[in-house]
């Protein structure tokens, strides 16, 4: 199912809205390399009980992400953005509605069935970067394989990998402390993507980063989304960095408001290419 | 994820918090210190309560002549001749729980060698050839006389080790002839260093004779003074002094309403008592040191729950990234079992130093048993797990969500 498609059959949509919107082509939809839908949300209702207030979190979302997509999720505050995302992250169960994740319906499994789906299937990136302290960045990274259950040297040999493709090689024994903001969310990066995981979801991870450091880890973003075909979903509430993205939906009032393509993304990698270079970003951390 | 990681990364979270970690241990230290130390006090106090038994003699009893009553006159236990050797050997004959047995004849006097006088304070006494065997007290030199010795009366000793001292000084006294009360015996052995009984008189001060030797040629009696009798087993004392008692009563032809003409004493009776009360000792010095160890417990659940609350943002993202329930409850765990088996094992050398030490300082005599030692690294496991449970499972019943997002 194309995303046009999914948009159409959306019955939340706001109508209007999306006809207003520039994007109604959808590049990669007809690519013929994209496999079956990755995800799907159908009909997703999340209600919290909060006393005697039910809170209705979201109300009935569908969706569908495809394989080697990258999209941004916007939306304000209380708009639903962060259930959805804590849904898609196996984190939370919806109330009500089905999830299918890579084929199978994650919407009813157990607690220890979704940690295996986490670990597994699902790569985390927070606003905060979340490394575990006085811990070496190489074995922060470990972390999610040691829950895997991979044997050592594997294990440091995946790590090195994942260090690498974020450039962090020569950062690997370095404690969370001694790394800057931007290094710390790519040690996060590579911890997200060392079990090869079907998806990575990413919380605000330019929050805490200066505009510099966001375009950097945005071109992370971009590079592992261009050249390994990795699904990225992030939620931001900056319509800059949603730029980068290639796919923006935006939550309102528990529902999705808007659904669209974005027809030319930003280039992290032109736009650090034309900031003027500074001696060294990494000069912080020692 | 295997035990022996999870140890690891258990190992290396306590150390991140070093000085909390050794104080939470410390309390398990104490406390497993303390059972150790007050258990070897209390063993070493049961151990020498066993020891003066063995000292005693081997499930040693004593039977001695009643009290002479002459004209209303008592002369006291031992006055009377009423115990004859045919009495002891009735009783080795006749009595299963008795394995041997040894008459007993006690006289005093001055003891003679060369230009040296000697007074014996342990007596001159005349057993037979059974002597060392009754109260397990093996010869150091020479021999023991032997059963011939005993029929014929020979004039042989075998003297203790303080006579050897004072009479013979220095030279080997074995084949030598000394004169107890005039009359010349030869030295045939010297008898091992016993020590002091337990009222504090010096066993080796004392010259053994054939007693027959100590009737005929010193005393001019036919009866005897004591039987001394070793029954077949520590229990057996017991049945063999009701056995004896009424073997005597028929030979000594006592009628039912005639009370005893002689004294049956049990020392099995009094060691096994000092043993008892020397074991309660040990059960409560035991008990109030395990109560510090309850409480060295008790610290570890609360480092715990302080633990896990402080982690809840490392609980929060060891959980996002799959880890299962079950494994943060085993990180948690093994951290506490880890505090609670290292403050055992450091406990086990404190105890172990405080015993060394109070016996040294005190002269307490204590004995650390290995199962003391054994039974507080299982209990101090035991505690890590039991108050270490609860912080654990309260860990891995957080919910992720709520856990990345603890401040």
């Amino acid at each position: 199912m194309t995303v046009r498609e999914v948009v159409s059959n959306n019955e939340e949509k706001g109508r209007d809205l999306l006809e207003a919107q520039v994007v109604t082509e959808t590049e990669h939809a007809n690519d013929p390399l994209l496999g079956p839908a990755l995800i799907t949300l159908e009909h997703i209702h999340k209600t919290y009980q909060m006393g005697d207030v039910e809170i209705h979190a979201l109300r009935g979302v569908s969706l569908h992400i495809d394989r080697g997509e990258f999209i941004a999720i916007m939306g304000a505050s209380g708009s639903g953005k962060s259930t959805t995302m804590n849904i898609l992250g196996c984190l939370d169960k919806p109330t009500r509605g089905h999830y299918v994740l890579d084929g199978q319906d994650v919407s009813t499994l157990s607690r220890d069935e979704l940690a295996d789906i986490r670990n597994r299937k699902i790569g985390f990136v927070f606003q905060g970067f979340n490394l575990l302290s006085r811990t070496s960045a190489l074995e922060n990274v470990e972390l999610p394989m040691l829950y895997l259950g991979l044997k050592s040297s594997e294990r440091t040999e995946r790590a090195r990998e994942a260090l690498e493709i974020v450039g962090l090689a020569d950062r690997m024994h370095n404690m969370p402390n001694q790394l800057s903001g931007g290094q710390q969310q790519r040690v996060a990066i590579a911890r997200s993507l060392v079990n090869h995981p079907s998806i990575i979801l990413a919380d605000e991870p330019t929050g805490n980063l200066d505009s510099r450091t966001s375009v950097e880890v945005m071109g992370v973003f971009q590079q592992l989304n261009r050249d390994r075909g990795i699904t990225i979903a992030l939620v931001t509430h900056e319509p800059d960095i949603a730029q980068y993205a290639r796919r923006t939906i935006v939550f309102k009032d528990g529902r999705i408001k808007n659904d669209y393509l974005i027809k030319e993304p930003r280039s992290a990698r032109e736009e650090l290419e034309s900031l003027p270079p500074i001696e060294d970003d990494e000069e912080d951390d020692e | 994820m295997n035990l022996f990681l999870t140890i690891r990364i258990a190992i290396r979270a306590l150390t991140r918090n070093k000085l909390r970690s050794i104080l939470t241990m410390l309390g398990i230290m104490i406390g497993v210190g303390a059972v150790i130390a007050n258990i070897a006090i209390g063993q070493g106090a049961s151990s020498q309560a066993q020891a003066s038994i063995a000292n005693m003699g081997n499930n040693m009893l004593f039977v001695q002549s009643g009290s002479m009553n002459t004209a209303g006159m008592r002369g006291g236990a031992g006055s009377s001749n009423t115990l004859t050797p045919d009495d002891a050997a009735a009783i080795e004959t006749e009595c299963p729980a008795v394995r041997a047995v040894s008459p007993a004849v006690f006289a005093n006097g001055q003891l003679v060698f060369g230009n040296q006088n000697w007074v014996a304070s342990g007596r001159i006494q005349g057993t037979n050839e059974k002597f060392p065997d009754i109260r397990s007290w093996p010869i150091a030199a020479g021999e023991f006389f032997t059963e011939g010795d005993v029929r014929t009366a020979a004039r042989v000793c075998v003297i203790g080790k303080t006579v050897a001292d004072n009479l013979f000084a220095g030279n080997d006294p074995v084949g030598l002839t000394m004169r107890i009360r005039n009359l010349p015996f030869r030295v045939i052995g010297v008898l091992s260093t016993k020590g002091q009984n337990q009222y504090g008189q010096d066993q080796d001060d004392t010259v053994i004779v054939p007693y027959t030797a100590a009737q005929k040629k010193m005393l001019s009696i036919t009866f005897i003074n004591q039987i001394m009798v070793s029954a077949v087993s520590p229990s057996a004392t017991y049945t063999a002094e009701s056995q004896i008692t009424d073997l005597l009563r028929q030979r000594h032809k006592l009628g039912a309403n005639q009370d005893n003409d002689f004294f049956v004493r049990n020392l099995t009776d009094i060691a096994e008592l000092a043993d008892a009360n020397a074991k309660i000792f040990t059960n409560l010095l035991a008990s109030i040191a395990g109560v510090s160890l309850l409480v060295g417990g008790i610290g570890i659940m609360n480092i715990m729950l302080v633990s896990v609350t402080e982690r809840t943002r490392e609980i929060g993202i060891r959980m996002a990234i799959g880890a299962r329930s079950k494994a943060i409850r085993r990180q948690f765990l093994i951290e506490s079992v880890t505090l609670s088996l290292a403050g055992g094992v450091f406990g086990i050398a404190l105890g172990v130093a405080a015993s060394i030490v109070i016996s040294n300082t005190l002269s307490w005599p204590t004995l650390i048993s290995p199962v003391s030692i054994f039974a507080s690294v299982i209990f101090s496991a035991f505690v890590g797990i039991a108050f270490g449970y609860y912080p654990a499972r309260k860990a891995a019943g957080l919910d992720p969500i709520e856990a990345l997002r603890y401040e």
